[in-house]
Parts: structure tokens; C-alpha cells; sequence
């Protein structure tokens, strides 16, 4: 299938040129707290993916329909039904996981990823843009997550979803895991140093 | 009385919503440009989150949990409607909000003016849902842990503390922010980079609040 550039635009940009957590500062909750471990992470990003592609189909296609002054409660029970079959599902299919992240889950509700792609784009696109768009937000939320997951698990407990990496005679030289960054703190500062290497890179989007 | 103010003072220091699980980040980051605007929104969210925690308390604890409804039937003894409750906490939620943000545009044109469009997104704050749903898992905790909530009395002091814990961080980081104005940042980190990083280093800065036994 071939893609327009528009199409190509919606999709690909918010990898890193319009990403959701590092430029358009979205949904950076739960993009903090859930990545001490990479699995967390990564089931995080991938409910979020789900969770923002359905939604935007849903009121994309709902968009002429929606009295202006109610949309967003109409967006929050479209969003709420929504998580609430997500967390379910975990909960049957993934119940470490589902405890692991515990109100995480429940918070996409109120990720600002999904209020804000809904906003400003499936209120006004059409259904098959508006899944693309989605989408492609929600990889590049997932991105970042992973990113930060991968630091912190490595350096904090010398592990990459759970298995060993850093062999155990590094620890008998004198090797120690950095207890700070399974801390909140180190979260904040490695997102921090992120954006600054993208924008290092991309001139553009440097503020004054 | 103790316990809820032992609470209370967890909540702001060692439980705080920025520093300990980052709810209510987004509005954190894009507000906290200025101590006034900032002190504004951290009382409407303290505000609100003192109005909603309580609603859904009830709400969990005569709707949704597993036997709640019993005082309407014995029959319903066995009905667990708590997968309802995100949807639940969050109506409530927007409905509150919808409130504060009418009442506030009636009394303080100027404070409604400057908070713009954060005001109604308090519906979608992290802070305040994230509040109800930690509630709800706190409120089946053993009575003897340090963070349970043990009663409506629990619930408003954990609201106030987690409110003020939640204004102070955002006030903190105004103030540190206006300062920041005339300092040499690299380009590539101005603005949002460097507010991050300030976040994290005040973080670890509260970190040392976590010894505090109560």
C-alpha cells in the first residue's frame, strides 16, 4: 500500500518531529512512573497505542454528531469505556503485570495523550486519518517509555526485562547498581537529558 | 484524629503527588511560569480534589464495592459493580469541575482569564483521578498501616494534604522558574529541558523526606 505524504505526515511525525511526550509535553504522568522495568513499560505503551488509535476512531466518527458544549464529557465516557475493557482484559490475561501497574492503568483516562490527540485531531479528520494518527502518537509514546525503561532497568538493577545482562564478576570488581535511578528523581532527569539530545539535533524546535 | 494527621503530613512531604507518582504533570509543567497563575491553579486543584475524594469515598464505599449496596437489598449482597468505577470517579469528576470552573468565572474574571484552558482540563488532571484511585486501593488496606484510610475524616485530610503537597510543588517551581529567566541555559535544554531536570533535582531534594516517621 502507498502511503500520501499526508498520510506519511499523520503517521510517521509523531516518532520524533511532533512526539507526543517529548515535543507536544503530553501524557507525562504515567510516561514516569511505569518505567523502572521494561515490561511495564512496554504493556504500557501498548494499551496506550490501542487505547488512543480506538478512541480517536470512535470520536472521529461520532465528530458531526457531538453537540460542541458536551464533547468532552462525550470524549472522557468514550475514553472510560474504553480503559475499563483495557484494564480487564489485563487483568485476566496479565495479572503481574495489571498489579504492577496498578492506578497507571486507570490513569490513561486522564492521559493527556488522548484528550489532546482527540481534540486536535478527531474532532476534525476523517476516521481512517484519525487511526493513523492515533497511532502513531501512541508508538511514539511508547518510544520514550522504552527508552527510559531500558536506561533504568540496566543501570538501576542490571537486569533487561528481568534477565541478567551485567554478569555477575562486574559485581566482584567492584560494580554496583545506581539505587537512584529506580528512584522517581533519575525518571524526571533522563527525560530531561532526552530532550535535550533531540534537540540538539533537530535546531528547530529549540526555544528562544 | 492521630492517624489522619499523620496522614495529612505524609501526603504532603512523603506521598507528594509531583515528587512521589508525577500526577498532574502536564499542568505542572505548562503552568508553572509565574508564582501568581501558579498559586491559583494549585488552590483550584487542592479545592477540588477536597470536593471529589469525598464523593467518590462514598460513592466506592455504597455503589461500587463488592456488598455495598446491600443497604438497598439484601440481595445485592454478592454484587461487585467496581469495574464501573473508572467511569463513575471520572463523571463525578468532570461534573465538579464544570462547578469550580462556573463559580470561578462569576467571582475572579482575572484568575479565570490567566488559568485559560487549564481550568477545564482539571477534569483531566492526573492528580485528581489518580487521588480517587489510590483512595480506592488505600481504603482496603490494613487499618494499621500508615497509609490507610480508615474513614470519610482520613479522606478529607489526605484530599488537603495531597491538595497542598500538590500547590507547594507547583509554587516552588514558579518561583524557581521565574529566577531561571536570567540564566545561561544551553539552547538545546531551554524551556522544557531544563524545567525537567528542575523537577528531578527538587524531587530528590523531597526524597529526604521519606525517612519522616509519623
Amino acid at each position: 500500500m502507498r502511503l500520501s505524504d499526508k498520510t506519511k505526515e499523520v503517521l510517521l511525525g509523531p516518532l520524533s518531529q511532533n512526539n507526543p511526550v517529548i515535543v507536544q509535553v503530553l501524557g507525562i504522568c504515567s510516561a514516569l512512573a511505569v518505567t523502572v522495568q521494561l515490561e511495564p513499560a512496554i504493556v504500557m505503551g501498548l494499551a496506550v497505542t490501542i487505547i488512543v488509535a480506538m478512541s480517536n476512531v470512535v470520536i472521529s466518527l461520532l465528530r458531526n454528531t457531538i453537540p460542541m458544549r458536551i464533547r468532552i464529557i462525550v470524549q472522557l465516557v468514550v475514553v472510560a469505556a474504553l480503559v475499563t475493557v483495557v484494564s480487564e482484559v489485563l487483568k485476566a490475561f496479565a495479572y503481574d503485570v495489571s498489579v504492577q501497574l496498578s492506578v497507571y492503568i486507570g490513569l490513561i483516562i486522564t492521559n493527556c495523550i488522548l484528550m489532546g490527540r482527540l481534540e486536535a485531531f478527531a474532532m476534525s479528520n476523517k476516521p481512517w486519518d484519525s487511526l493513523l494518527d492515533g497511532l502513531g502518537n501512541g508508538v511514539g509514546y511508547a518510544l520514550i517509555l522504552i527508552i527510559v525503561a531500558f536506561f533504568r532497568e540496566l543501570f538501576g538493577s542490571g537486569t533487561l526485562f528481568g534477565m541478567r545482562v551485567i554478569p555477575e564478576c562486574f559485581y566482584d570488581w567492584g560494580y554496583a547498581n545506581n539505587g537512584l535511578m529506580i528512584m522517581p528523581p533519575m525518571a524526571l532527569i533522563l527525560v530531561g537529558c532526552i530532550i535535550w539530545a533531540h534537540r540538539a539535533k533537530n535546531k528547530d524546535l529549540q526555544e528562544k | 484524629m492521630e492517624h489522619a494527621f499523620a496522614l495529612f503530613v505524609r501526603s504532603i512531604f512523603v506521598d507528594n503527588m509531583i515528587f512521589a507518582s508525577f500526577l498532574g504533570m502536564c499542568s505542572y509543567l505548562a503552568v508553572s511560569k509565574n508564582v501568581k497563575t501558579s498559586l491559583g491553579l494549585g488552590a483550584a486543584v487542592t479545592f477540588v480534589l477536597l470536593v471529589t475524594l469525598p464523593v467518590n469515598y462514598l460513592l466506592q464505599k455504597y455503589v461500587l464495592a463488592e456488598g455495598a449496596l446491600t443497604w438497598l437489598s439484601p440481595s445485592f449482597a454478592t454484587l461487585n459493580l467496581s469495574y464501573l468505577s473508572f467511569i463513575l470517579f471520572i463523571a463525578v469528576i468532570a461534573a465538579i469541575v464544570q462547578l469550580v470552573e462556573m463559580v470561578v468565572e462569576k467571582y475572579s474574571p482575572s484568575l479565570y482569564a490567566s488559568l485559560g484552558i487549564f481550568l477545564p482540563l482539571i477534569a483531566v488532571n492526573c492528580a485528581i483521578m489518580g487521588c480517587s484511585l489510590f483512595m480506592q486501593q488505600r481504603i482496603n488496606l490494613d487499618p494499621s498501616s500508615t497509609q490507610a484510610l480508615t474513614g470519610i475524616g482520613d479522606v478529607f485530610a489526605y484530599a488537603l494534604g495531597s491538595g497542598i503537597g500538590w500547590l507547594l510543588a507547583i509554587v516552588g517551581m514558579a518561583g524557581i522558574r521565574e529566577k531561571m529567566e536570567y540564566s545561561d541555559v544551553p539552547a538545546p535544554l531551554r524551556g522544557l529541558g531544563i524545567a525537567f531536570i528542575t523537577v528531578g533535582l527538587m524531587a530528590m531534594a523531597f526524597m529526604c523526606f521519606s525517612g519522616l516517621s509519623i
